[in-house]
C-alpha cells in the first residue's frame, strides 16, 4: 500500500534549498536539545531513584552561574535562527526588478489565472523555469492562501488588497498548488497544479492557446476608453477633471490634506473602489465609486493598463 | 464514625449548586470541563477517522469542516483555558496560601455559572447544526460567508470569557491580600506564582477577545463595516485583534500546566526546586512578552515586514524563560531521590513532550522558515504539542498527584501508570507523524488530502485511538476511586506544603487556626532559608 515513505518535499525552486537549509539547522539543534533534556531526565532519574523510603535529595537551592549559562547560550542560539530566518524571509519577499508578472485571482473555490499575454488557466499555473515569477494576487471573497509546497512559498490573498509572491522554478515538472487559508466548504478542493515548463515548452504553451485572448492591458484599454469611459476625465493632457496617468504609476502623489502616496496595484485599486479615501492633491473629489461595477479581474487588467501608461512619458517632460 | 470534611458538609444538590466552597466549585468546575473534553474529544475522533483515507468518504465537507471547528472550540475555550485554574487552581490557591476561602466566594460561584451559560451557548450552537470557521473565526468568511451558526457559538466564547475574567480577578486580589502571616512571596509555592501570572493574562487579555468576537456578531448581523472590505472594513484587523487574546491564550493554558509541574517535580524528587525566583519570574516574563508577539501569526498575511521582524525576534525571545524552567526541572531531578509514582510519570512526559513543542515553536518564529509551514499540519502538530503534550499531561498529572487531597481517596497505582504510559505513546504517534506531513506541504483543516499523505495519517489515526483509550482508562479508575478508593493520608507522598498538612479531604475552613509559615514550601533536607537563587 504505502510503496515508499516521503519524508521530505521534492526541492523545485531556487527558494526551496535556502528554505531547506534553515529547515536542517534548526533540526540539528532543537534535537540535540530535545535529547540533551530526555538523557538528562532518565538519567537522573534512574541514577537517583528512591532507594529506601525516608530517603530524601540533597539540599541544592540553585546555581546563579549555570541559571546564566542556560539563559544566554540559548538566547545567542536563538538569534542566530532570528537573523537567519529573518534574511530568507527578505529574500524572498522582495520580487526582482523584471520578474515575469501573472495575475491570480482566487475565488471560492477556486484559482483564476491570466498570464500578460492574456492566456488564462483555472487550477493550473504554467511558468518557465530559470526565470523569476512575480504573482500579483487578489481575492474576490474571502482570505485564501497560495501555497506551493514544492517551491515553498506561500502567501495569504486577501480580498480589498494584493499580495504578491515570487519564486524561480528550477525544476521542469508538475507540483501541487494548495489553498492554504480556511475558505469555506471545498477548501480542500481549491487545489491545481503548477508545471514548471523550459522556456522553449512553456512558449509554445503560450502560443497553443485559444485565438481570441486579450491581453489583460488590452482588456483594461477597452475598460478604460470603452466599457467604463474613465477617460472621459483621466485625459491624455491635463485639461480633464482627473489627473493624467501617463507616468504616473511607480511615482509617488501630494494627496490632498498632505501626505504623499506611491501609485502602486493598491493605490490604483483603491481609488477605483474607494476614490474618496486619497484623492490627488489639486483635483475635486468628485470620481464616483466603481464597487461593485468591476470584478476583481478586471480591477487587475485596469490596473495593468494604467501600469503601461506609466510607462509612457507624463505630458510636458522629454521622451 | 466518619469526620467532616468539606465533602460531607451538607448534602443534596442544592448543598451544591449555592456553594461558597472554593474546594466544591472546583468539583463543580471538574465535573464540567470533563464533560465538555469528552465532547471536544468525540469531535476530534470523527476528524481522525476521516482522515484515514484521502478521500472525503466518511463525512461530508461541511460536517467534516464544523467537527474541527467544534473540537477546537470547545477544548480552547471550555476545557483547556478554565482547566488547571478553575480545578486545580480553585481548590489549591486558598489552601497553599493558608487561606479560608478566595477573596469573592460568591463571585467564584458566579464566574461557574457563567461559564455553564456560555457552554450552553456553544451547545445550542452545536445542536442548531453547528459552526464551520474554525476556532479562529477568521474574517471576512465568518462575518459574511459561513452560513453556519456563528453568532450562537461566538456568543459562547463571549460569555464564558467573563468567567475567565473573574476567576483571574479572585485569584490576583487573594494571592495579594489573604496569604497567612510568614509568607512571603518568595516562600509561595511555584503553583501560585505560575497562576498569579496566568491570571494577569486572563484579565488583561479576555476582554480583548470578548470585544473582537462581539464585533464579529455585528457586522454579521447589523452589516457594519468593520472587517469585510465590501463594507469597508479590514480583514486583517480582526488577525490583530483575535491573536492579541489567543496567543497569550496558550500562555493561560501552560503557565498553570508549568506550575504544577514545578510543584511535582519537587515532590517526587523529595528536594526543593533548582532556581525558584528564575522559574518564579520566569513565568511573568511568559506572560508580558507573551502579549507582544502575537504578529507571528500574520507573517505572510500582508503585514508590514519590519513588523514581522520585531515579532519574530519577541516570538525568540519568549522562548528563553521556557528553557530557563526546563533546565531548571531537569536540575531539580539530579541528586533527588526520585520515585516514578504516575504524577511524576506524568511529570516527564509534559518535560518531553513540552521540549519538543517549545523547540518546534522556534521553526514557527523563524520568519523564512514559517512561509513554508504555515497553515501546514507542521503547526497543528506543533500546537497539540504544547496544548495536549503540555497543558493536559500537567493537567492529569496535577490531578493524580492532588487526587487523594481533594477526594480521600487513592486509586490504582498499577492503572494510572499504564494510562500515563498509553497517553504518552499514544500522543506522540499522533502527532510527531503530522510533523513530517506538515513539512511536506499538506494544509490543515483538509477534509480530503493527496494521496501521498496518507501514511502520515494513518499513524495519526492509530495513535489517536491509543490516546483515546489513554484518556479513558483514568476517567474509569479515578471514578472507582471515588467511591471505593483506599483513604488516603493526610500526606500520601511524603510532600512538603501546606496544602500537605491538613486532613484528606479538607474540612470546610480548610485550616483550624491561621497557619504561621515560617519557610518555603518543599523544604525535606534541614536547611537554612531558600535563598534568592
Amino acid at each position: 500500500m504505502f510503496t515508499n515513505l516521503p519524508f521530505f518535499p521534492e526541492q523545485a525552486s531556487a527558494q526551496a534549498p535556502q528554505v531547506d537549509a534553515l529547515y536542517f539547522f534548526l533540526l540539528a539543534v532543537t534535537a540535540f536539545f530535545a535529547v540533551l533534556i530526555a538523557v538528562l531526565v532518565v538519567v537522573f532519574a534512574a541514577r537517583f531513584r528512591r532507594r529506601h523510603d525516608d530517603e530524601i535529595g540533597a539540599a541544592i537551592h540553585g546555581s546563579l552561574a549555570l541559571e546564566l549559562l542556560w539563559t544566554f547560550i540559548p538566547l545567542g542560539i536563538a538569534m542566530v535562527m532570528f537573523a537567519w530566518g529573518a534574511k530568507v524571509f527578505f529574500d524572498l519577499y522582495r520580487p526582482p526588478v523584471g520578474a515575469m508578472e501573472v495575475f491570480v485571482v482566487g475565488k471560492q473555490w477556486m484559482w483564476k489565472v491570466q498570464h500578460a499575454d492574456g492566456r488564462r488557466e483555472l487550477n493550473e499555473l504554467h511558468v518557465p523555469i530559470g526565470r523569476p515569477v512575480k504573482l500579483v494576487m487578489g481575492s474576490e471573497d474571502v482570505i485564501h492562501s497560495y501555497y506551493i509546497p514544492a517551491f515553498r512559498v506561500k502567501a495569504d490573498v486577501i480580498p480589498g488588497r494584493y499580495n504578491t509572491l515570487w519564486f524561480t522554478a528550477t525544476k521542469p515538472g508538475r507540483y501541487r498548488l494548495f489553498c492554504a487559508e480556511y475558505c469555506g466548504t471545498k477548501h480542500s478542493g481549491m487545489i491545481g497544479w503548477v508545471t514548471a515548463m523550459e522556456p522553449g515548452d512553456y512558449q509554445a504553451w503560450l502560443g497553443g492557446g485559444s485565438a481570441a485572448t486579450t491581453s489583460p492591458v488590452a482588456a483594461g484599454e477597452k475598460l478604460f476608453n470603452e466599457v467604463l469611459a474613465c477617460v472621459t476625465c483621466h485625459q491624455e493632457t491635463t485639461q480633464g477633471r482627473g489627473p493624467v496617468l501617463l507616468g504616473m504609476f511607480g511615482k509617488s502623489v501630494q494627496l490632498q490634506g498632505g501626505g504623499t502616496a506611491t501609485v502602486d496595484e493598491a493605490y490604483v485599486r483603491e481609488s477605483i473602489v474607494n476614490p474618496q479615501a486619497k484623492v490627488h492633491a489639486g483635483f475635486a473629489p468628485i470620481m464616483p465609486t466603481f464597487q461593485g461595477l468591476v470584478t476583481e479581474e478586471q480591477l487587475l487588467q485596469l490596473i495593468a493598463y494604467v501600469r503601461s501608461l506609466g510607462q509612457k512619458p507624463a505630458p510636458g517632460t522629454l521622451p | 464514625m466518619e469526620t467532616v470534611s468539606y465533602l460531607n458538609d451538607g448534602h443534596g444538590l442544592k448543598s451544591w449548586l449555592l456553594t461558597k466552597d472554593h474546594k466544591r466549585i472546583a468539583l463543580l468546575y471538574l465535573a464540567s470541563v470533563t464533560a465538555f473534553f469528552a465532547m471536544g474529544g468525540l469531535f476530534a475522533m470523527f476528524v481522525r477517522l476521516e482522515l484515514l483515507t484521502p478521500a472525503g468518504d466518511l463525512l461530508a465537507a461541511e460536517t467534516y469542516n464544523k467537527m474541527f471547528t467544534m473540537h477546537g472550540v470547545v477544548m480552547v475555550f471550555f476545557f483547556l483555558i478554565p482547566s488547571i485554574p478553575a480545578v486545580l487552581g480553585n481548590f489549591l490557591i486558598p489552601i497553599m496560601i493558608g487561606a479560608k476561602d478566595l477573596a469573592f466566594p460568591r463571585i467564584n460561584l458566579l464566574s461557574w455559572y457563567i461559564y455553564i451559560l456560555g457552554g450552553m451557548f456553544t451547545f445550542a450552537a452545536v445542536l442548531a447544526g453547528g459552526v464551520d470557521t474554525g476556532w479562529t473565526f477568521y474574517t471576512p468568511y465568518s462575518t459574511a460567508a459561513a452560513n453556519s451558526h456563528v453568532v450562537t457559538a461566538g456568543l459562547g466564547v463571549f460569555i464564558t470569557g467573563f468567567s475567565s475574567i473573574l476567576t483571574g480577578l479572585n485569584f490576583i486580589v487573594t494571592i495579594h491580600r489573604m496569604r497567612a502571616p510568614g509568607l512571603t512571596w518568595f516562600r509561595l509555592p511555584l503553583f501560585v506564582w505560575a497562576h498569579y501570572a496566568t491570571s494577569l493574562i486572563m484579565i488583561l487579555g479576555t476582554p480583548v477577545v470578548a470585544i473582537t468576537v462581539l464585533l464579529v456578531a455585528v457586522e454579521r448581523v447589523l452589516h457594519l463595516g468593520i472587517f469585510d472590505p465590501a463594507l469597508g472594513g479590514d480583514p486583517v484587523l480582526f488577525q490583530h485583534l483575535f491573536w492579541f487574546y489567543s496567543h497569550p491564550a496558550v500562555y493561560i493554558m501552560i503557565l498553570p500546566a508549568m506550575g504544577v509541574i514545578s510543584e511535582i517535580v519537587q515532590t517526587f524528587a523529595r528536594k526543593n526546586i533548582f532556581g525558584y525566583s528564575f522559574i518564579a519570574f520566569s513565568s511573568l516574563a511568559i506572560a508580558i512578552i507573551g502579549f507582544l508577539v502575537w504578529g507571528h501569526h500574520l507573517f505572510i498575511a500582508g503585514q508590514s515586514v519590519y513588523a514581522g521582524l520585531i515579532f519574530s525576534f519577541l516570538s525568540f525571545l519568549v522562548a528563553i524563560p521556557s528553557a530557563i524552567k526546563v533546565f531548571n526541572w531537569t536540575a531539580t531531578i539530579y541528586k533527588g531521590s526520585v520515585s516514578l509514582d504516575s504524577p511524576m510519570l506524568y511529570c516527564f512526559g509534559f518535560i518531553g513532550l513540552f521540549t519538543i513543542g517549545g523547540l518546534t515553536g522556534l521553526f514557527l518564529a523563524a520568519m523564512g522558515l514559517d512561509i513554508h509551514v504555515h497553515d501546514t499540519y507542521f503547526v497543528v502538530a506543533h500546537f497539540h504539542y504544547i496544548m495536549v503534550g503540555g497543558a493536559i499531561m500537567g493537567y492529569l498529572g496535577g490531578l493524580h498527584y492532588w487526587w487523594p487531597k481533594m477526594t480521600g481517596r487513592l486509586y490504582s497505582e498499577f492503572w494510572s501508570r499504564i494510562g500515563a504510559g498509553l497517553i504518552f505513546i499514544g500522543f506522540n504517534l499522533t502527532f510527531f507523524p503530522q510533523f513530517v506531513a506538515g513539512y511536506l506541504g499538506m494544509p490543515r483543516r483538509y477534509h480530503e488530502y493527496p494521496p501521498e499523505y496518507q501514511v502520515w495519517n494513518v499513524m495519526s489515526s492509530a495513535g489517536a485511538s491509543i490516546l483515546a483509550v489513554g484518556y479513558v482508562i483514568p476517567l474509569v479508575y479515578l471514578t472507582y476511586s471515588l467511591f471505593a478508593g483506599e483513604r488516603a493520608a493526610n500526606d500520601p507522598w511524603g510532600a512538603k506544603g501546606l496544602e500537605w498538612e491538613i486532613p484528606s479531604p479538607p474540612p470546610t475552613s480548610n485550616f483550624d487556626a491561621t497557619p504561621i509559615v515560617t519557610h518555603g514550601t518543599h523544604q525535606y533536607a534541614p536547611s537554612k532559608e531558600v535563598g534568592i537563587v
